[in-house]
């Protein structure tokens, strides 16, 4: 009569049943921790609650609310996304928070009342527009040592950097300009005017086109980088709303080429444009006063931040259809998301 | 009797109410223009009131044409219901309706066989509409379109069942017009078709406790929460209620004899 036991035992422990074990268990913790890291998460700055919501981009649901400076509106991560700066305007310093304990690690010197930044794509720097000083305030990330000012225009807001790194390029709100820096040397190389109180501009993916909102005129300008001059204007006008609320602030395109999406403020959509032929193809219904808006890493989703409602819309991109609004902190400003 | 003499009379009965859809087409015509003109006329003027706060079952802003979307299907079902108690006032004028209760079957079956009857009647219509609809960006999920249909047919019943009940008191065919005055536009009216109770409850108080007790609410936010694939079980409960409740009721005060001509009339009214 044969034991069992035994042979239970022998199976075990042939070397291929081992082996194959190591492998699944290996590959069950691969997938664990593959599972874990690929939940992307979106960054919210709550102006009026002074803390970030935190929404899991998976189940579309705040997760978690991070106490953080006074007044925070733009946020973004730098390389690695291992820390997120944040313009805590009211504490006139840049907030650098790492993004593992939740905890403010440091604070820059940023100059007064930082409102937005664009973060080089070296990593290395960190402009910072200074709304109550007509400055830019250039950051070193690593020295935490302010390495440059350039005096721009009143009431700078808007920051954007060339894909390349060489551009550097800031809007002044009552000046109506844009102002170009040489990145290399700092230095004001050019302005171009466009319409009434700009505030943000977006480079394309291929660094031709620099995409720049005006909130009064209510434009968006489409500038040939090459020739710093603009080459279209694109204007709104949504059914059923007045004109003088479609106030253009954010603007956001995708890496294709294909769509920009436009933040109309107060008019409380987002337009659709055709990044090719100009032409606004739809209008999707947000919350009140949407301002800033990310795409996800995989730009299946636009997120948009919906000031006086309190809340961020979720939009699908193919689909071109708003899905859910989350309720987040008071006065939701800025948005960054880590993949 | 047989089975068989129950389906066939119910057959019968709901030939009977197709063909009266079918060979009335100014029915179906103003079945539809009648809910479009609210959702491409009336609607239009607020599409962006809604635009303020999320309201179940919704997960983001809508705009109006998408609010009273459920409503308007309320209202088809409304109408199509009350047509169809018309229909029984007429009948009995014209000596039709004995013909129906020379039936041996019970008159319990044959009312609820005509209940069934204009309920059926309507689904294509709400269907129809729903397919319009589309095109003014009311576009729910997929299976929205399935979800919506159990609810459809138990609103429809329950307000078959109110009509009918209605029109056992009615002696003859011109006072329909007044009590559809009195019945159709206070339901629609007094409900969540057009605004979400809150909007009610912010005007007036005593409005709001008339809409939050109006069956033809609970049918509204039945379709509204179906339509978007979730469950409302409050509607439901009312609904289902009152279904059987008003069902009953009309079985049981359902009189043919009332308006005949050459019978001895009973009180006026």
């Amino acid at each position: 009569m044969n034991n069992p036991r035994p042979l239970t035992h022998v199976r075990l422990a042939s070397p291929l049943k081992t082996s194959l074990i190591r492998t699944a268990l290996a590959t069950a913790t691969l997938l664990a921790s593959g599972l874990v890291l690929a939940t992307p998460l979106a960054y919210v700055s709550n102006e009026k609650d002074d803390s970030l919501s935190v929404i899991d981009l998976d189940s579309l649901e705040v997760i978690n609310t991070i106490e953080v400076g006074q007044r925070p509106r733009g946020i973004t991560f730098n390389k690695d996304y291992s820390l997120l700066y944040i313009c805590a305007s009211d504490d006139d310093t840049v907030q650098v928070l790492d993004v593992a304990s939740n905890r403010v690690v440091a604070n820059l010197p940023s100059g007064e009342d930082p409102e937005q930044f664009a973060l080089h794509p070296d990593g290395d720097r960190l402009y910072i527009s200074n709304e109550d000083s007509a400055l830019v305030t250039v950051v070193d990330t690593h020295t935490h040592e302010v390495s440059g000012q350039i005096d721009v225009g009143v009431e700078p807001e808007g920051m954007g950097v060339s894909p390349d790194g060489k551009l550097v390029v800031n809007t002044s709100e009552t000046t109506s300009m844009l102002h170009w820096i040489d990145a290399s040397t700092n230095q004001l190389i050019h302005n171009t005017k466009v319409d009434q109180r700009p505030r943000h501009v977006e480079f394309s993916k291929d660094g031709k086109q620099l995409w720049a909102s005006a909130e009064i005129g209510g434009t968006v300008s489409v500038i040939d980088v090459a020739s710093k001059e603009e080459i279209h204007k694109i204007r709104f006008n949504i059914r059923g709303v007045h004109p003088d609320k479609v106030q253009p602030v954010g603007v956001k395109l995708t890496s294709d080429g294909r769509y920009a999406f436009v933040a109309l403020g107060p008019a409380n959509h987002v337009a659709v444009v055709d990044a090719k032929t100009y032409e606004v193809l739809d209008y999707l219904l947000v919350g009140r006063r949407v301002w800033h808006m990310a795409l996800t890493p995989d730009e299946k989703y636009l997120l948009t931040t919906n000031g006086i409602s309190g809340d961020v819309s979720v939009v699908d991109v193919a689909r071109q259809k708003v899905i859910k609004s989350i309720k987040v902190g008071r006065y939701p400003w800025g948005l960054a998301i880590k993949p | 009797m047989k089975l068989s003499g129950y389906v066939t009379a119910f057959n019968g009965i709901l030939k009977r109410e197709a063909l009266r859809f079918v060979h009335q087409r100014s029915r179906f015509f103003s079945s539809m223009v009648r809910p479009l003109l609210w959702l491409a006329v009336f609607a239009a003027g607020f599409r962006a009131a809604l635009g303020i706060s999320i309201i179940e079952p919704y997960s983001t802003y809508i705009t109006y044409e998408v609010y009273i979307a459920p409503g308007l299907i309320a209202m088809i079902l409304l109408f199509n219901a009350m047509q169809s108690s018309l229909s029984m006032v007429y009948d009995r004028e014209m000596g039709s309706m004995r013909i129906l209760l020379m039936s041996p079957l019970p008159r319990w079956y044959l009312l609820l066989s005509k209940l069934a009857a204009s309920t059926i009647v309507a689904i294509p219509q709400v269907y129809a509409f729903l397919a319009i609809a589309w095109l003014f960006e009311v576009e729910p999920p997929a299976p929205g379109f399935l979800w919506v249909l159990p609810a459809v047919i138990l609103a429809g019943v329950m307000l078959g069942a109110i009509g009918l009940f209605i029109s056992s008191f009615i002696r003859q065919l011109e006072n329909f017009a007044g009590v559809m005055n009195f019945v159709i536009f206070p339901m629609f009216f007094m409900s969540s078709a057009l605004y979400p109770l809150w909007k009610m409850q912010e005007s007036s108080e005593w409005l709001y406790w008339l809409c939050s007790v109006n069956p033809f609410t609970f049918g509204v936010e039945l379709i509204r929460f179906a339509l978007y694939g979730k469950f409302n079980g409050e509607a439901l409960a009312v609904v289902s209620g009152c279904l059987l409740l008003f069902t009953v009721l009309a079985v049981l005060v359902f009189n043919p004899e009332r308006g005949q001509i050459g019978k001895k009339p009973s009180k006026p009214g």
